[in-house]
């Protein structure tokens, strides 16, 4: 328990630390997506590492997080905060909504009905060309701001984002070591032991769906007031997939390790510029390897590599600090 | 404690169960035998509310339970163990039976995700009590072992500790001999009377015949998914009904 608290004040002095010697460049543009899109895998995770119900419509919950946001200060002018709020709220009741005839369904199933539920969600934010702007996107969105205070560099909103990032970690690190983690991973691993334990599994199921829709949301918003342009690609399919890589990648059922995902996910297409067009390729070898030699995902396969290097004992002691 | 009226069900053309009514007394241990494929297991699994019945009533102390899906009857007080034990494996064993406590908590998302004063000391009470019953079965040394690493005579004691965690009126037990050697078996009996001695009405299906004869107050035999006898362990035993069908015709 004490050891999970230092590790988390280590990590967050880590991510509130890197910044300062960027001196708000270009890496720390790439930095602030890495914090959106940790927020998003660990939001995936949640749902799929923990609870074992797969989603393949989270970047619908983020664009509508974004587009709510955006038309709503935009096109009616409304404070950013309450937006981002009100936004929220309602796409949680969206998800929560239809979670309940959604997450009746398992494996394949699922995933199709949720990847539905994206590509309905994507037509409908290129469609509505006037709420919207439809495929030429939606521009003029105003920076967050708290008094004096616009979010209007790149360092600045990377402290945005990552504050509300490590609160999203902290609250998640919470969740999963609770009572509601618990009845979470029972479900996962056996479905009709949880229930026959007087687990409510159809309602936490939905609970879950609903808070990883919500979270996704709050990205969305501030995902629109950094970038103050959004157009339907950024919320498409691919990266339902992508998010979805980010937390196979990291390692499934582990918080630190959507992060991880995340942070190289993120990072990856800018390395891989080099290979200009043939990046896809090196993306594609990439994830074979890691699913036929790593399934864990690198919070596992570190470690796991560091025992085969290291002396036995040595690591043993490692790991009980 | 629990009453079967007429309980029938069938899946498809199968008729599985036919007219099986039977009670389990309170206090009692109540065994339920019959060949391969009597529809003990399926008798469970409508006990349970895994499947609805297709015909009948299912009665917990006088209620109508039918309609109620398993985690309603485990709220209730009616919990199982299963023939293949369900645990949840990548949990450790302490866990398993915090996940049994389920019922006797109640902190949700959000006191969970704020760490909420409360749900931290009802955290505190859950933990103190699992191990109370890993004690109770015999494995506290086990506690932080990942339940998937366990022997399957560990893991049985592991999902009893876990159903009883519920505080469960009555505990149904799907073969829980299964798998076990001589002594395993000779200790698990001890443990379902000391089950009983708590309380708690057991009702076991079960092939070990010894153990069955040892420690039941009263036995039902099915056949072929109909009900061939009922009585004593004594009284089965002379029967002449259930001679024949475990035997067959001379």
């Amino acid at each position: 328990m004490k050891s999970d608290r230092i590790k988390f004040l280590v990590f967050a002095l880590v991510v509130l630390l890197v910044p300062l010697p960027l001196s708000g460049g270009y890496l720390t543009n790439v930095l602030i997506f890495v914090g959106i899109n940790s927020v998003l895998a660990l939001g995936l995770n949640l749902l799929l590492g923990y609870a074992g119900q797969i989603s393949l419509g989270q970047a619908a919950f983020f664009g509508l997080g974004a587009y709510g946001s955006g038309v709503l200060t935009t096109t009616y002018g409304l404070n950013p905060w309450l937006a981002m709020i009100a936004v929220a709220v309602c796409v949680g009741l969206f998800a929560f909504a239809i979670g309940f005839p959604v997450l009746r369904l398992k494996g394949h199933y699922l995933a199709m009905a949720t990847l539905g539920v994206g590509v309905i969600v994507n037509i409908a934010f290129n469609e509505t060309v006037e709420l919207t702007g439809g495929p030429s996107g939606l521009s003029g969105i105003p920076n967050l701001s708290i008094g004096s205070l616009t979010f209007d560099s790149d360092l600045k909103n990377y402290y945005l984002v990552w504050v509300f990032a490590l609160g999203m970690i902290l609250l998640s690190l919470n969740l999963v070591n609770s009572r509601f983690g618990r009845g979470l991973r029972a479900i996962h691993d056996s479905e009709i032991a949880a229930r026959v334990m007087g687990v409510n599994a159809r309602l936490m199921k939905v609970q879950v769906f609903t808070l990883s829709a919500v979270m996704s949301a709050i990205m969305g918003s501030l995902y629109c007031h950094v970038m103050t342009f959004i157009s339907p690609n950024s919320f498409g399919f691919h990266f339902s997939v992508e998010i979805l890589t980010m937390i196979v990648i990291g390692g499934l059922g582990s918080v630190y390790g959507s992060v991880l995902g995340a942070l190289l996910l993120t990072l990856l297409p800018e390395m891989l510029r080099t290979f200009q067009d043939y990046d896809i390729i090196v993306y594609g070898l990439l994830l074979i390897t890691m699913t036929i030699y790593l399934p864990g995902g690198l919070v596992e396969g570190i470690p796991a590599l560091l025992r085969r290097l290291v002396p036995a004992r040595k690591v043993r002691e490692g790991s009980d600090a | 404690m629990l009453s079967l009226n007429g309980i029938g069900k069938r899946f498809g053309g199968l008729t599985a169960l036919e007219g099986i009514s039977f009670n389990v007394g309170k206090g009692s241990i109540t065994g339920i035998i019959g060949p391969n494929g009597a529809g003990k297991t399926t008798l469970f699994n409508v006990a349970t509310g895994i499947y609805p019945p297709s015909s009948g009533a299912v009665l917990l102390e006088g209620k109508d339970i039918s309609k109620l899906p398993p985690e309603g009857r485990a709220r209730l007080g009616l919990v199982r163990t299963f023939q293949n034990i369900e645990l949840f494996g990548k949990m450790t064993v302490l866990e398993n039976v915090m996940v049994g406590l389920h019922t006797q908590s109640s902190s949700g998302l959000f006191a969970c995700s704020f760490r909420m004063p409360w749900q931290m000391s009802e955290e505190r009470r859950i933990r103190e009590r699992a191990m109370e019953l890993l004690d109770f079965v015999g494995i506290p040394e086990l506690a932080e072992v990942q339940a998937g690493t366990l022997s399957f005579g560990k893991g049985r004691l592991l999902e009893i500790a876990r159903a009883m965690a519920l505080e469960p009126k009555l505990l149904l037990m799907d073969e829980p001999a299964a798998g076990l050697n001589s002594s395993e078996t000779a200790d698990l009996a001890e443990l379902i009377k000391r089950i009983r001695d708590l309380g708690v009405t057991v009702a076991l299906v079960e092939h070990d015949m010894d153990l069955v004869m040892d420690i039941c107050d009263q036995l039902v035999v099915l056949n072929l998914g109909t009900m061939l006898a009922e009585g004593t362990p004594r009284q089965i035993q002379d029967n002449q009904a259930v001679i024949t069908a475990y035997l067959g015709e001379e």
